[in-house]
């Protein structure tokens, strides 16, 4: 009898230990997120957001009792070995949740495991990638909710509202611009535009003069393109130096790579009249506290690890991505995915960034896609862009600060 | 770009594919200096002899650790400048962050106009200075004592050392000019389109398929399979598709080797 109370008691003990000890083990957070490659400069900035959400947890005292741990890997903007960056952190490191990588084509990859293994995903800024393998456990934090309508719509309705009637479309032929132009295709489509030029290039092109002079030839009045930062960045130059004739009255609209300050720097001037999309500009009728408070921050810490000093574009949407998980396992005292899951599908999420309802797909329900014209940007200082009037903001009515120019008034 | 693969690959016979990740590292090294307010033609003409000592240095390297012991055979020596080629990567990821950088002169940013068509400054510069500079090294190749030499001991280095020259001597410095016309061509690089760490990936093929389909060694050839293969991609991706354009340099590769297996203009 002694022996067994003795053993009794050991197993006792044992479990009061174990569970101490997983008390005391951090929550681990697993995403691969690119630091080299051309989406390298978004991604350091994004993860240096989520390490400061994650720095003022644990300031708090962490969640659920326990300290908040990221993993985090390079994913190189390599699709790749994104599959492998995730089975690694699932398997290996043994990851409590996942936020998805920066980008969609490098998410894309990552769908059907994270399906298959029935895990919670926070996306990031990715854009359409559960449209067709419909995970429903996708959240995905971009403000352009499913479809391309949120994000070309507003661009082509500024369009027609400047009398423009042809549209040329460039694309690079990868997976999110491919996505964007298909939708802008059909918007344009039934909105009755006439397609008259209609070109894909290959990804990391750096030159795009006869795609330019191309169309310049065309005489379209739109000009939508697809592009990822060094593109975006060759083609800003390409348009300066070929000239996109008289007849464009806006062009732009998915051109990734403009709201990276670095890019936006280098190109300064060549900026203006340009059209594009973005999740936040310092417009006054943007400019909210919290978000301000944030960049604040957020620009020390950039300015001592050499990443992109503005910010704006995606460390306050990837706070908020933490913000989200922190609401969901606070409010259900849990860590399993699908409980999770059922809240951030069920309840609205109060972020920084504004509160975020999810649909039947995992994308906001309500969009909100920043349209704006650079304008009246000179020489190459940086600390002119936190300044407001450099972008003005067309689209949505809730932020508008101004009205669109044309192409040709508003580049000079 | 090729001209001076042709030189380390397609003369020496050494397999550098450090080389694309040389030009970027040439791209950076002009970045800097056109910061302290240098045109960057001249930044990368200055950088030159710099990256002349640079490539004697590293060809001293891997002939000490790899060629003398005659184990450059095979994957070590392909190993050895793929870790040189990361250590450069990282090297510039340290030292500028991951970000695209570009630079700003007078031929940056316009045009040429002739009638309707418009003409880049900076492509028409590119151009010029890349013919230039293969001009140039195709006659120090053929008219110079250690140019003909150069291309002796891609021929038969035993020979050569019967003739009382020192190969390793000729090959250090031909490694040498090939590691300086890095300097000019990242300079170009930059010049014409904006540079990132990581972008040396995107050259690997295209630079060795540039200098196999010229025939190995030859500047001129090297200079023609350039235009043709640039040619073929533009007309490939506006009349194909775009899925197809990458395709083009190795597709042309493989018909000229299985009609011409020396290459365009090889011997």
């Amino acid at each position: 009898m002694k022996t067994i109370l003795k053993l009794v008691a050991a197993f006792a003990a044992a479990a009061i230990l174990g569970a101490s000890a997983q008390a005391q083990q951090p929550i681990k957070i697993g995403i691969g997120i690119a630091q080299t490659g051309p989406l390298g400069g978004g991604g350091k900035a994004a993860l240096l957001a989520l390490q400061i959400w994650r720095d003022d947890v644990n300031a708090k005292g962490g969640m659920l009792g326990r300290k908040v741990e990221l993993i985090s890997y390079d994913d190189q903007t390599n699709p790749s070995i994104v599959p492998g960056i995730y089975t690694k952190l699932l398997d290996i490191d043994k990851v409590d949740l996942l936020i998805a990588p920066y980008g969609t084509n490098v998410t894309a990859p990552i769908m059907p495991l994270v399906k298959q293994r029935n895990k919670l995903l926070m996306g990031n800024f990715s854009f359409d990638v559960n449209a067709q393998i419909k995970h429903d456990m996708w959240f995905n934090n971009a403000p352009w909710g499913a479809g391309a309508l949120a994000w070309g719509g507003p661009f082509l309705d500024a369009a027609q509202q400047l009398g423009g009637k042809t549209i040329a479309f460039m694309a690079a032929d990868a997976e999110f611009a491919q996505n964007l132009c298909t939708g802008g295709r059909a918007i344009a489509k039934a909105k009755g535009l006439q397609a008259v030029y209609d070109q894909n290039y290959p990804p990391n092109s750096v030159d795009f003069s006869s795609i330019i002079r191309a169309v310049r030839a065309a005489k379209a009045d739109i000009v939508f393109i697809c592009s990822y930062p060094a593109e975006s960045a060759a083609i800003v130059r390409a348009v300066a130096e070929i000239g996109v004739g008289p007849t464009v009255k806006i062009i732009g609209g998915g051109m990734v790579g403009l709201q990276f300050a670095p890019i936006m720097e280098a190109l300064g001037p060549l900026l203006n009249g340009f059209v594009n999309y973005n999740s936040y500009v310092p417009e006054k009728t943007m400019t909210n506290p919290a978000v301000k408070g944030f960049l604040d921050r957020y620009s020390v810490r950039a300015k001592a690890e050499k990443v992109d000093p503005l910010g704006f574009y995606l460390p306050p949407f990837n706070y908020a991505i933490g913000q989200m998980l922190e609401q969901a396992i606070g409010a259900t005292k849990s860590l399993d995915d699908k409980v999770l899951a059922e809240y951030l599908r069920k309840n609205v999420m109060k972020t920084m960034v504004g509160e975020i309802k999810f649909d039947t797909v995992g994308e906001w329900t309500t969009p909100r896609v920043v349209m704006a014209q650079f304008r009246g940007i000179k020489g190459k200082d940086l600390e002119q862009f936190r300044l407001p009037g450099k972008q003005i903001i067309i689209a949505p009515a809730a932020f508008k600060s101004g009205d669109l120019l044309p192409y040709d008034k508003a580049r000079n | 770009m090729s001209v001076g693969l042709s030189i380390s690959f397609g003369l020496l016979d050494v397999p550098h594919v450090a080389h694309p990740a040389f030009l970027v590292l040439g791209a950076y090294a002009t970045y800097a200096l056109v910061g302290y307010g240098m045109d960057p033609l001249v930044a990368g003409v200055l950088l030159m002899p710099m990256f002349f000592v640079f490539g004697l240095g590293v060809y001293q390297f891997y002939y000490m650790t790899f060629e003398r012991r005659g184990t450059d055979l095979g994957v070590r020596g392909i190993a050895f400048f793929f870790g040189i080629a990361f250590i450069v990567q990282v090297g510039l990821i340290l030292a500028f962050g991951v970000d695209q950088r570009m630079v700003e002169a007078d031929y940056i940013g316009t045009a040429v106009e002739i009638g309707d068509v418009r003409i880049p400054k900076r492509m028409i510069v590119a151009f010029g200075v890349a013919l230039a500079l293969t001009t140039s090294l195709a006659l120090y190749l053929s008219k110079t004592f250690t140019g003909r030499a150069i291309k002796a001991v891609a021929q038969d280095e035993g020979a050569l050392r019967l003739m009382g020259a020192d190969p390793v001597r000729i090959k250090r410095w031909a490694f040498g000019i090939a590691t300086a016309t890095c300097a000019l061509a990242g300079a170009l690089l930059i010049i014409v389109g904006p540079v990132d760490p990581n972008l040396d990936r995107l050259y690997i093929g295209r630079t060795f398929c540039v200098v196999v389909l010229a025939g190995m060694g030859s500047m001129s050839g090297t200079l023609v399979a350039g235009l043709i293969l640039g040619v073929a991609e533009s007309l490939v991706l506006s009349s194909v598709g775009t899925a197809w354009a990458p395709a083009v340099a190795f597709g042309i590769l493989l018909v000229v080797l299985g009609v011409r297996p020396a290459g365009l203009f090889g011997r």
